[in-house]
């Protein structure tokens, strides 16, 4: 790692006026920062410890929605009762996420700024566009069974690692970012953008921007919604695939339905082609089947993550079912 | 470091950073780079803690901050200063460590220290309720020597007060 | 002599280190004026350094030498693969690196940086630059499948390239069922949790050397060839080690460059690997392809047995795991035939991981068996039973002791075997398909060739220490040697301390192999009671002793009192009143060859596992194992081993694989979080139990071992588990979620 200054600021307006500084960075829990710095990934040669910024309360809104801290730790939102009774996709997401000490660690908004686990980009010396643009994408024709079938490019196919951001997307939330030269607020699917020809950009963020909250909106439906992740080891990886779910239904018809997908995607994947199949449709099989195979079509596969797809449109049918039932 | 929050400015040179390690203020002369793991094992001789991937996928580096367990590799000590680290130097003669003995929840030990700092505060978070909610809230520890139902006996016996 | 310590469940003596943080692992020395040293690995896997250009690193702060091959010395003599296992020198490969420009494989070390810390150090390395020539490389099968030779030998020359006997072709046509199958394994790396270090110091032209090993004596002996220096000017000093499973059971480079580069900077100092070059810096597992044909009569009883294996070696060493012995050791088979082929490729040459060569090859044996159990309408138990060997297939000669077919009955029993539906895929809890597999394990008994040594010193006060230059990997090596001597000495276990893993100590050899607790217990148990009777003999011959006169044989020792039929008194009274301060006895065990017996090791593993029947994701749900090693010493640590081995088997049956980018020549999942091992979630309650086989010919202990037979096995019981769930047979380990969608 090399060599860097280190600044603790204790409020917004001074985190801002240090994070103009073209060279820093800010440094909330470290689980991702400390280890891109560590492989050589991050370069910035001053971090701006954010820790102590009053930005890490979770609120409940009026009318049911959060708003949570930019600096809530994970462990803290999944800990929080309203949280666990309106939203149980979120907590499991948070849950089955990382290990019980990152959980601790890692902030809300730090998790939506993670990086890729591609071991391309990981490895120095590697072509990878996203870490050295214009230098070739190695997990093309390399290693590549985590990488992601959705939202692809040639230029990169890194899958997406966050599990909360999916349960996140899914429930429509909104990200609010603050600059020196105001706020400013997003949805946050559109906060992750997808490869392209440009995969080193990964988010519409400026450079000393910071995320100040994450607010999800009410939704009555995700009382009724579960995170589902598929995995090679039970405990402590990222998915092959996962799937966040709330479905209302009654009388055998699907009211409303949310559904994004992690594990398979560039970006937390919102799977908006299956919800408007299965919206107002039958909860059985075979919509399901049909949803998850539309919203799978556009696929790409490479020959180490095919399998994905199959595995994909099955997690999908699994998790429907279970919330149908519920 | 009491009072209103200040600016810390460090670096990137080495400036000596005091830190509150088991309740006693050390000093340590580190750059802002060094994690706290190395800084405890390299500038303090604090050793118990171990450094088993340096790249968080291990949990062998598990120590306490602010009474919360985290992995050491990714923290870094300068931003450690204010708060209160605690290591398994600093637990003595914890029922944990009596009941990792008697179950043989152990092996060659080199997880040892991160398994009971991060099962003390198991207990203290509640997420020990059943064999599989222990297992799961385990699971950042990782234990090549493959221990794990001993550990989860020895985890079992402190929760049901056995080693009191 | 009664036997009331050996055995017993005694809590490890030097837990209460580990569980404190007091232990010192060897990473863990610092000495006044220390400085950190740090490896930079090749980046391609074969042609030549062109270039390196230290000015960057150097110009780092903090950063005092960078050393290439054009810095460091010619190693005194050119390293021999040499296994551990025979007591002497031990190097991993025959090759040193940093001797000239060539690169073999990736991440071969090319040049040492020196920090003041270890931050700036491995500042330095990354900024060097270095530039290469780089040539054709093979690192996988494929690319070298067409250039495959048989070895003459293997293991060092230990073990043949081909073996057999009979007439394998006579007996396939003779068989009335026939099984054929070919398996792939990933490559495996040891991962113990401690990466592998050394710290290096000279004083006055002798080098004291701590290092993270299986044998303190290996290192001492191999350092001590590659320096040029005579064994006694090096002393290594090993005092807990985390965890090897083989990747600490050769010596590597890492010692001795760590020595040479104390040497130059005349300081000492300490490098320890990252996880990454736990990757390419302490041997594997080689990745391989194995193909097996069975031929059995109608009734299930073998007719004939044919395997091979095919895998990749370093460019100078014919390295391959001894996966195919054991497929002609297991069952009662007149035709066998065995071959290893090899390619030459671009890795460095691998080497031991637990349970090696046995676990790979009778995961295929064992699968093959569970298909010719089908085949011939048997339970799988009962098909092993009708093959069951009853003399040595080998040989001809009858066993030192087996013990097999009372763990099959017991691992039946725990597990629930009568439960079992032998058609696949027909029970379901939910989700999930359910499914009962088992599989045999066998391990070697492996001769020791040298004199293995221990000191038993009793002092004046009553105490004894007990010194060997054994080193405890996590096995409970000092617990049991605690044991064994306090035992052999009738003192109780608070009076006997051991002192060991320094080479100051006298002479024991690696613990490899599953050898560890018979050569220490065997030099340690010969050492206590040649204590005692050396105690009893002065005694009964003391005038002034309450035991004067008395038969020495009728001497019993309880508590470190003597006590004849017609007075006792202490050890320590008795050295007290002649003003002896301390004794000693030097015990010395040697292998004494056994030409009448076959030796072997055997168990029975049992698995039920679960397969989600749409997502394909296994979990296994229990495990049970039961072993007959021999003696067991410390039922406490023993089960913790054997238990340690299943869980392996787990592990190396569903998670574990080293990924080879064939490109670049290099491991593409380098780290703790891409390289799956079991986390405390994936491991169900596992059943352990010992059958005690009492064996009077393997060694004065009756000590086969338990170091490796745990694991073996298990990933047969697993695959074949998953088959009775699901009905299909997953030939490719580790069995991964895509091969079950």
């Amino acid at each position: 790692m090399h060599a860097m200054s280190y600044a603790r600021v204790g409020d917004v307006a001074s985190a801002l006026a240090e994070g103009a500084d073209p060279d820093s960075r800010f440094l909330a829990g470290g689980t991702t920062e400390v280890d891109m710095l560590r492989i050589g990934v991050a370069r910035e040669r001053r971090l701006i410890d954010i820790n102590d910024l009053p930005l890490n309360t979770i609120e409940d809104l009026p009318g049911g929605g959060l708003r949570l801290g930019a600096l809530a730790r994970m462990s803290d939102v999944a800990a929080t009762p309203s949280v666990r009774e309106r939203f149980p996709m979120l907590v499991q997401a948070l849950e089955l996420g990382a290990s019980a000490q990152l959980r601790n660690m890692a902030s809300m908004g730090g998790n939506m700024m993670q990086r890729v686990r591609c071991g391309y980009f990981r490895e120095a010396g590697m072509p990878c566009n996203k870490r050295e643009p214009g230098s070739g994408c190695a997990a093309q024709g390399g290693f590549h069974r985590g990488h992601a079938v959705l939202g692809t490019s040639e230029h990169c196919f890194a899958t997406h690692p966050s599990d909360v951001a999916v349960a996140l997307v899914a429930l429509d939330a909104v990200i609010h970012l603050q600059g020196r030269y105001g706020e400013r607020a997003m949805p946050l699917e559109d906060f992750f953008l997808q490869p392209g020809d440009a995969p080193e950009r990964e988010h519409p963020i400026e450079h000393g921007e910071l995320i100040t909250a994450i607010e999800v909106p009410a939704a009555p439906v995700a009382r009724t919604s579960l995170y589902w992740k598929v995995r090679d080891r039970e405990s402590y990886e990222f998915a092959l695939v996962s799937a966040a779910v709330a479905a209302t239904v009654t009388n055998g018809v699907i009211r409303e339905v949310r559904l994004a997908l992690g594990g398979v995607a560039t970006r937390p994947w919102r799977a908006r082609a299956a919800e408007q199949m299965l919206t107002g449709g039958p909860a059985i099989s075979d919509a399901f089947e049909a949803a998850a195979s539309a919203e799978l079509a556009p696929a790409v596969p490479h020959p180490q993550n095919a399998f994905k797809i199959e595995l994909a449109k099955r997690t999908i049918v699994r998790v429907l079912e279970r919330v149908s039932a519920a | 470091m009491d009072g209103p929050l200040e600016k810390i400015e460090r670096g990137p040179e080495p400036a000596k950073l005091s830190l509150s390690v088991n309740g006693a203020t050390l000093v340590a002369e580190v750059e802002p780079r060094a994690s706290l793991l190395d800084t405890l094992r390299e500038t303090l001789d604090l050793t118990g803690t171990k450094k088993g991937c340096n790249q968080g996928a291990c949990g062998a580096c598990t120590v306490w901050v602010d009474g919360r367990r985290v992995v050491s590799c990714l923290t870094l000590a300068v931003a450690c200063e204010g708060r209160e680290v605690t290591t398994i130097e600093g637990l003595v003669e914890h029922p944990m460590q009596e009941a990792f003995l008697s179950c043989d929840a152990l092996q060659c030990g080199y997880c040892t220290p991160g398994q009971i700092m991060s099962a003390v505060k198991l207990l203290e978070e509640g997420h020990a309720g059943n064999d599989a909610e222990i297992a799961e809230w385990m699971s950042g520890n990782l234990c090549r020597c493959a221990a794990y139902p001993h550990i989860r006996q020895a985890i079992r016996e402190v929760r049901d007060g056995e080693h009191q | 002599m009664t036997t009331t310590l050996i055995g017993q469940p005694v809590t490890r003596v030097d837990g209460h280190a580990k569980v404190t943080g007091a232990a010192k692992y060897t990473a863990e020395i610092s000495l006044p004026g220390m400085r950190h040293a740090v490896i930079a690995g090749s980046e391609i896997p074969a042609g030549r350094i062109t270039g390196i250009d230290k000015s960057r690193a150097m110009a780092e702060p903090g950063v005092l030498a960078v050393l290439t091959h054009e810095d460091l010395p010619k190693v005194a003599t050119q390293p021999v693969l040499t296994l551990s296992l025979a007591g002497t020198v031990a190097h991993g490969q025959s090759f040193f690196p940093m001797q000239d420009p060539v690169i073999h494989y990736a991440g071969q070390p090319v040049a040492i940086v020196v920090g003041e810390t270890l931050d700036a150090a491995t500042r330095g390395a990354e900024l060097l630059d270095v530039t290469y020539e780089r040539t054709e490389s093979i690192t996988v099968i494929d690319e070298g499948r067409d250039r495959s030779y048989v070895p003459e030998k293997i293991l060092a020359g230990l073990a043949p390239g081909e073996m057999g006997r009979g007439d394998v072709a006579a007996g396939l046509a003779a068989a009335e069922l026939t099984v054929e199958a070919t398996f792939t394994f990933s490559a495996n790396h040891q991962n113990p949790l401690e990466m592998s270090a050394s710290v290096a110091s000279w004083d006055d032209g002798q080098l004291t050397l701590w290092d993270a090993t299986h044998g303190p004596t290996a290192t001492q002996m191999t350092v001590a060839s590659l320096l040029g220096i005579p064994a006694s000017r090096i002393r290594v000093i090993t005092r807990f080690v985390g965890g090897s499973f083989g990747a600490k059971a050769m010596i590597w480079a890492h010692p001795t460059l760590a020595a040479m580069t104390a040497q130059i900077m005349h300081r000492p100092i300490k490098l320890a690997l990252t996880r990454e070059q736990m990757f390419t810096g302490c041997g594997l597992r080689e990745d391989n392809e194995q193909t097996i044909t069975l031929g059995a009569a109608a009734d299930g009883r073998l007719t004939a047995i044919r395997h091979e294996k095919l895998s990749i070696t370093s460019a100078y060493d014919d390295w391959a795991e001894p996966a195919l012995s054991g497929s002609g050791e297991l069952y009662a088979c007149d035709n066998f035939a065995a071959v290893y082929h090899l390619i030459k490729g671009n890795t460095m040459t691998p080497t031991f991981m637990r349970g090696p060569g046995e676990t790979a090859g009778l995961a295929v044996l064992e699968c093959a068996m569970d298909e010719l159990a089908e085949r011939a309408g048997l339970d799988p138990v009962e098909l092993r039973v009708r093959n069951h060997a009853d003399v040595d297939p080998v040989s001809g000669r009858p066993w030192s002791s087996k013990g097999l077919k009372e763990c099959y009955e017991r691992g039946a029993e725990l597990i629930g075997w009568g439960d079992r539906d032998p058609r696949p895929g027909m029970r379901r809890d939910g989700d999930w398909l359910i499914g009962m597999g088992m599989a045999t394990a066998i391990y070697p008994v492996y001769p020791l060739m040298n004199p293995q040594r221990a000191r038993a010193r009793l002092y004046a006060d009553g105490t004894a220490v007990i010194q060997t230059a054994a080193s405890d990997i996590g096995t409970g090596a000092a617990t049991v040697l605690t044991q064994i001597a306090a035992e052999g000495l009738g003192l109780p276990l608070e009076m006997v301390r051991v002192e060991y893993g320094d080479t100051s100590l006298p002479f024991l050899a690696a613990s490899v192999g599953s050898t560890g607790s018979t050569a220490g217990g065997n030099a340690v148990h010969l050492a206590a009671t040649g204590l005692r009777e050396q105690l009893v003999a002065q005694a009964v011959q003391d005038e002034g002793s309450p035991l004067h006169g008395a038969d020495p044989e009728l001497v019993d020792v309880v508590d470190g009192v003597m006590v004849g039929p017609s007075g006792s008194e202490s050890y320590g009274e008795m050295l007290g009143r002649n003003f002896v301060p301390e004794t000693e006895y030097l015990g010395t065990y040697q292998h004494r060859v056994d030409d009448e017996h076959a030796l072997l090791n055997f168990g029975a593993q049992f698995a039920e596992v679960a397969v989600d029947a749409a997502l394909g994701v296994v979990r296994v749900r229990r495990m049970a194992g039961v072993f007959a090693p021999g003696r067991v010493l410390n039922q406490k640590t023993a089960r913790s081993q054997l238990m340690g081995g299943m869980i392996w088997g787990l592990s190396q049956a569903l998670l574990e694989a080293s990924h080879m980018d064939p490109r670049f020549g290099r491991w593409a999942n380098p780290s703790l979080g891409d390289y799956l091992v079991p986390v405390n979630a994936d491991v169900p309650e596992v059943m352990v139990e010992t059958v005690e086989v009492d064996d009077p010919f393997i060694n004065p202990l009756g000590i086969k071992g338990i170091g490796e037979i745990g694991m073996v096995g298990m990933a047969g019981a697993i695959a074949n588990a998953v088959y009775n769930a699901t009905g299909r047979r997953v030939r490719s380990f580790p069995i991964t979620i895509e091969s079950l969608l």
